[in-house]
């Protein structure tokens, strides 16, 4: 699974809204928290604002809230806000048709693997990846690292 | 209500109550199979199957089914919890987490320390009640095939 940046911004500033959904936070606040471009995460935002997980405070002190379901929000319904999750073959620019069975049995796997990938993340909430990330911050749990 | 719930051992006199419950959840009735269930694991004397109740009021709110396999798919013991629900009147008010708690330390308390289940991937409440208690992708990948 390859998210982009897009996806991840996303995730970033629902779960730090979500985790106090009384605060409001400007993009400022929550770039300069994660250590990302605040250009970039505007444009996420106002993509949240439409799709109703985020609120646009108006007035002084101005900035975010959040405005959707932690219980029903999963980190799928986010991410697919920005990308399809769906695997490419990065196909030869002159293939033969000799490939074709080979590509046809590669895309069935890369389906196959997709459509795990989306149910394991269909089935966390934003409640449970707080809860999560809240536990991890609270011990130190280590990320494990991807084996070589 | 919360307060006046109590996590107890099923009783044979549960069965109707947990046949009504089922009924609520399930796309189709299955009393005979629930009789076969009551009769393996309810007043059987045995620790390593459990079929605990939720009852509030003198009804049933909510059951979890589950028992400690041996070397299934060549697994060491382990518990596997093969059916919970729990009424929509009480949901999300935590009877599911007590139950799956009580299960588990009766788990625990039989020898095992890895608890198990298996959900149908469109199930996605349920799939997200056992990740928000900790529950993540197995060892273990089910396969399946159509027989022609």
């Amino acid at each position: 699974m390859k998210l982009n940046k897009a996806s991840m911004f996303a995730l970033f500033a629902v779960l730090e809204l979500a985790s106090d959904p009384d605060r409001q936070l400007s993009t400022s606040d929550i770039a300069d928290k994660y250590g990302i471009s605040a250009h970039h995460l505007a444009k996420v935002m106002r993509n949240l604002v439409q799709e109703g997980l985020a609120q646009a405070m108006r007035g002084a002190g101005g900035g975010y809230r959040f405005a959707g379901n932690v219980n029903r929000t999963t980190l799928l319904d986010v991410i697919q806000l920005f990308e399809k999750m769906d695997s490419e073959l990065d196909m030869p620019n002159n293939w033969s048709h000799a490939s074709d069975p080979i590509v046809t049995e590669l895309q069935c796997i890369s389906n196959e693997i997709d459509n795990l990938t989306k149910a394991v993340l269909d089935t966390i909430t934003l409640a449970t990846a707080l809860k999560n990330t809240r536990h991890r911050t609270e011990s130190a749990i280590p990320i494990p690292l991807p084996k070589a | 209500m919360k307060d006046t719930i109590s996590i107890r051992n099923a009783l044979p006199s549960d069965l109707a109550g947990v046949i009504e419950l089922d009924k609520l959840g399930s796309k189709e009735e299955k009393p005979d199979s629930w009789r076969k269930i009551f009769s393996h694991y309810v007043a059987t004397g045995k620790n390593d199957r459990l079929f605990l109740v939720a009852e509030a009021n003198g009804k049933v709110v909510g059951f979890i089914v589950g028992e400690v396999r041996a070397w299934e798919f060549g697994s060491p013991s382990c518990g596997w919890v093969f059916a919970v629900a729990v009424s929509p009147k009480v949901r999300e008010t935590g009877i599911g987490r007590r139950m799956f708690d009580e299960i588990s330390v009766r788990l625990k308390q039989s020898g095992v320390t890895t608890v198990r289940t298996m959900v149908d991937r469109d199930s996605k409440e349920t799939l997200s009640f056992f990740r928000s208690l900790g529950l993540r992708t197995g060892r273990y990948i089910e396969l399946e095939k159509q027989i022609d």
